[in-house]
């Protein structure tokens, strides 16, 4: 594989890796934010056996996406310098910013959440972990800026071949990134009340703790069934915007290689041929694309062959197709988890409704445990369809990600940082998970183990 | 002043705050494996910068962003250029950050062993980088006509460069030393002290003679316009150094730290004074150096940046002294601990 090849790869891992981090982190903030706030005003203890609970889960990830997201904000430069010196007048801004208004704010006030326990009164002590949560939402909403201009590219003009900003108000006022933020946002609170539910599940299905993991379930249904449903709604208004505005994105995500006339068939499942360009067969549902995409049954669907010839006549001689399988899959995986969570999160909130109809459901119980996977599926595949379906472009109809790539870095360079941080992740991960299980299990009275050793034999190693 | 010159001050400031906070950061994780030889006096020293040695590493990644939004061009030049030793940083980096929240999360010595390694050479790599990275910037690497760096990553390995490495990990372990002697007690602070006055003479030997390699080898006390002032900066530093012993030996460990601080400042403000415009120092030919001008952002994103910048820094100066505030007191072996 040559550099770029290796460089996509670095970025796809590295990326993927970090985001299964992050959203837990986002979501799982505000979540102990709200517990600690109900403690705080109710002083009920078995509050704060939950939100020490899980906060130690929230550190234990919390460290993983920290260390992992260092490496997004050296990677531009390291792996991408031509597109660092193309963009960095728009593109450095929101990185910068992020930094400043929501990097120090979340780690600060971690800080002090952590060992502010007997030094801080406790509404203050609560207060630390609502910064928290405001810093990883502020971050989210940094970085979705730089991204929504890699899709959607405002407030810039080019000049001596670079594209500098001229509005930065139009690169936070960017329509892409209006929907895009409330998405990533709702998917985190999603993924944090999963992950809640799915551990509370396992305690109620032990009838273990019950004070704490009753509560602990209420909170993360209401959190899950609101922010599913919302997480629904904005989805399919981010669909009919991109259908807009980076079409032939959307064409490869419903694998339409030829322009529909109206009302246009909407395929379910679809076997791509893309050399071919076309499917191979296909299960449709009549009429439905129109409706999906504009709201009507009177527009039709542009397909890729239309999209190419016109993206030739615009751009000049080139591939403009993304890989279709990849886009078309990834999509349809991601809608598939959210309407399984919009499905499991409601029938909990009807369980919930009647008196102890939750504990008296195992197999529900059960399937909120592997319900855990759903969204963190559902958040790499919509990151795979976003980025995969926006190729060949780095920024859409502006720079190409082949011209993006460090010019003087060598393939052997990129491979060798690409095993290390390949090797060093997979071991992170099975720290991590190890962790994570071990103090998921071992309930809230977990303390920190002391070394199970005379104190002295550890100058030895 | 132009917004592209108040930029050059800016990213000198944010690297001063990143050295002065995470130097003494690293240096405390140096001197883990031998200040601490019992498992519960490891998790005391690592707990004096427990509360906040996350919010000190922000400001790389903020240093970093301003690089990227204000200089795109030296953002680009530097980050592909220097790629593999950023790499190596980014692993000691990575390393570091989990072993501090894992270390304590499991029973066996085994593992704590294993972590408090990574902690180690989590903190000795960047330390020793930082140094290599900013001599070679100095002394000039080979940058061609179209800003790209030329080199590989032998290139960055010259004595010269070396020297530099081996004074930021002196430096940065006497300073985490020195922070320890002043959030420590009893058997823990001795040994802190000892380690201070025995890396103090070293890290004080290898800045002299940087300084004076320094002044044979790049135009440090030549530079047109402000002359040697640059040099001269430098060797305050050297002397902040000598004032670090001093204040030890009257046991005044604030004003010890104090100085190991001014030192770290004066060093970096020398370096950014000898640079000035430049940002980059091509080896090959003086017209190809990155400036201030040549590699900087349109007016507008400055101007942006610039109110952002203005705005925001003093609000994170003012909680972090506050988070200090809070964690003024001693680390004792009986307090409740999270590392």
């Amino acid at each position: 594989m040559d550099a770029l090849g290796l460089a996509r790869l670095q970025f796809g891992i590295t990326t993927i890796y970090h985001f299964l981090f992050v959203p837990l982190t986002i979501g799982l903030a505000l979540t102990v934010a709200i517990m600690e706030t109900i403690y705080v005003r109710t002083k009920n203890p078995a509050f704060k056996q939950m939100v020490q609970y899980w906060g130690r889960l929230f550190l234990i990830n919390f460290a993983v996406g920290v260390v992992t997201g260092i490496i997004q904000e050296f990677q531009f430069g390291m792996n991408w310098s031509s597109y660092s010196r193309f963009v960095g007048d728009v593109f450095g801004a929101p990185l910068a910013v992020e930094a400043l208004l929501a990097f120090f704010l979340e780690s600060t006030f971690l800080g002090v959440w952590i060992f502010g326990w007997d030094r801080l009164r406790p509404a203050a002590h609560a207060l630390a972990m609502w910064l928290v949560a405001i810093g990883t939402s502020v971050s989210a909403f940094w970085i979705l800026t730089a991204n929504s201009f890699m899709q959607e590219p405002t407030g810039y003009a080019v000049v001596h071949g670079r594209a500098e900003m001229t509005s930065f108000g139009a690169l936070l006022g960017n329509p892409q990134l209006w929907v895009e933020f409330p998405h990533v946002l709702l998917a985190a609170f999603t993924t944090a009340a999963f992950f809640v539910a799915g551990i509370s599940a396992y305690f109620l299905l032990r009838r273990q703790h019950l004070d704490v993991f009753r509560s602990s379930m209420k909170i993360a249904l209401v959190i899950g069934a609101v922010s599913s449903i919302l997480l629904a709604v904005n989805g399919d208004a981010q669909a009919k915007h991109v259908v807009q505005t980076q079409p032939m994105k959307m064409a490869a995500a419903e694998a339409v290689w030829h322009t529909a006339p109206a009302p246009a068939p909407w395929n379910l499942i679809a076997g791509i041929d893309q050399l071919g360009g076309r499917n191979t067969f296909s299960i449709a549902v009549p009429d439905m694309l129109s409706f999906l995409s504009y709201g009507n049954l009177t527009s039709s669907f542009p397909g890729i062959d239309e999209l190419q010839a016109r993206d030739v006549q615009r751009y000049g001689p080139g591939n403009y197709v993304p890989p279709v399988a990849s886009t078309f899959w990834s999509f349809r995986v991601m809608v598939a988890c959210g309407v399984l969570m919009v499905l499991l999160a409601w029938y909990g909130m009807l369980l919930l409704a009647r008196r102890r109809g939750l504990e008296t459901r195992p197999r529900y119980l059960r399937l909120l445990l592997w319900a855990i996977a759903l969204p963190y599926i559902a958040n790499t595949s919509g990151w795979v369809m976003t980025e995969i379906g926006r190729q060949p472009w780095i920024v859409y109809g502006l720079e190409r990600t082949m011209q993006g790539v460090s010019n003087t870095v060598t393939s052997a360079d990129v491979a060798t940082s690409l095993i290390g941080f390949t090797l060093i992740f997979g071991l992170i991960a099975a720290a991590d998970i190890y962790l994570l299980v071990r103090y998921a299990k071992a309930g809230p009275d977990a303390t920190e183990p002391r070394s199970r050793m005379p104190d002295e034999s550890l100058a030895a190693i | 002043m132009s917004l592209t010159t108040l930029w050059f001050i800016l990213i000198c400031v944010l690297f001063i705050g990143y050295f002065f906070l995470e130097g003494f950061d690293y240096g405390v994780g140096i001197l883990l494996p031998f200040v601490g030889n019992t498992d519960l006096e490891r998790r005391a020293v690592i707990q004096t910068i427990g509360p906040v040695w996350d919010a000190n590493e922000v400001w790389l990644l903020t240093a970093g962003g301003a690089i990227f939004a204000a200089f795109p061009q030296w953002y680009a030049t530097m980050f592909s250029g220097f790629y593999l030793a950023l790499f190596l940083m980014l692993v000691g980096l990575i390393a570091r950050g989990v072993a501090f929240e894992f270390r304590s999360k499991d029973e066996r010595p085994l593992w704590r062993g294993l972590f408090d390694w990574l902690i180690f050479f989590g903190s000795v790599v960047p330390a020793l980088l930082w140094g290599v990275a900013i001599a070679n910037i100095v002394e000039g690497v080979p940058i061609d006509a179209q800003m790209n760096y030329v080199g590989n990553f032998f290139t960055l390995l010259n004595p010269y460069a070396l020297l530099g490495g081996l004074v930021t990990l002196l430096v940065f372990t006497l300073h985490g030393a020195v922070y320890l002697t002043m959030k420590t007690e009893l058997e823990l602070n001795a040994r802190a002290r000892r380690a201070a006055y025995a890396v103090g003479w070293a890290a004080a030997g290898a800045a002299i003679l940087f300084v004076l390699y320094s002044g044979l080898h790049t135009d440090m006390f030549s530079r047109p316009g402000i002359g040697m002032l640059p040099g001269v900066v430098a060797i305050l530093a050297g002397l902040s150094l000598v004032a670090t012993r001093l204040f030890l030996d009257r046991r005044k460990e604030g004003w010890s730290f104090f100085s190991t601080g001014v030192a770290i400042l004066l060093v970096v403000a020398s370096v950014f004074l000898t640079l000035f415009p430049r940002v980059m120092v091509s080896s090959l030919n003086p017209r190809w150096d990155l400036t201030v001008q040549n590699a900087s952002s349109n007016p507008y994103s400055l101007h942006v940046m610039t109110i952002v910048a203005l705005t925001a820094l003093p609000v994170v100066l003012a909680y972090m002294a506050w988070t200090y505030w809070v964690f003024r007191r001693r680390t004792t072996l009986t307090q409740a601990m999270h590392y």
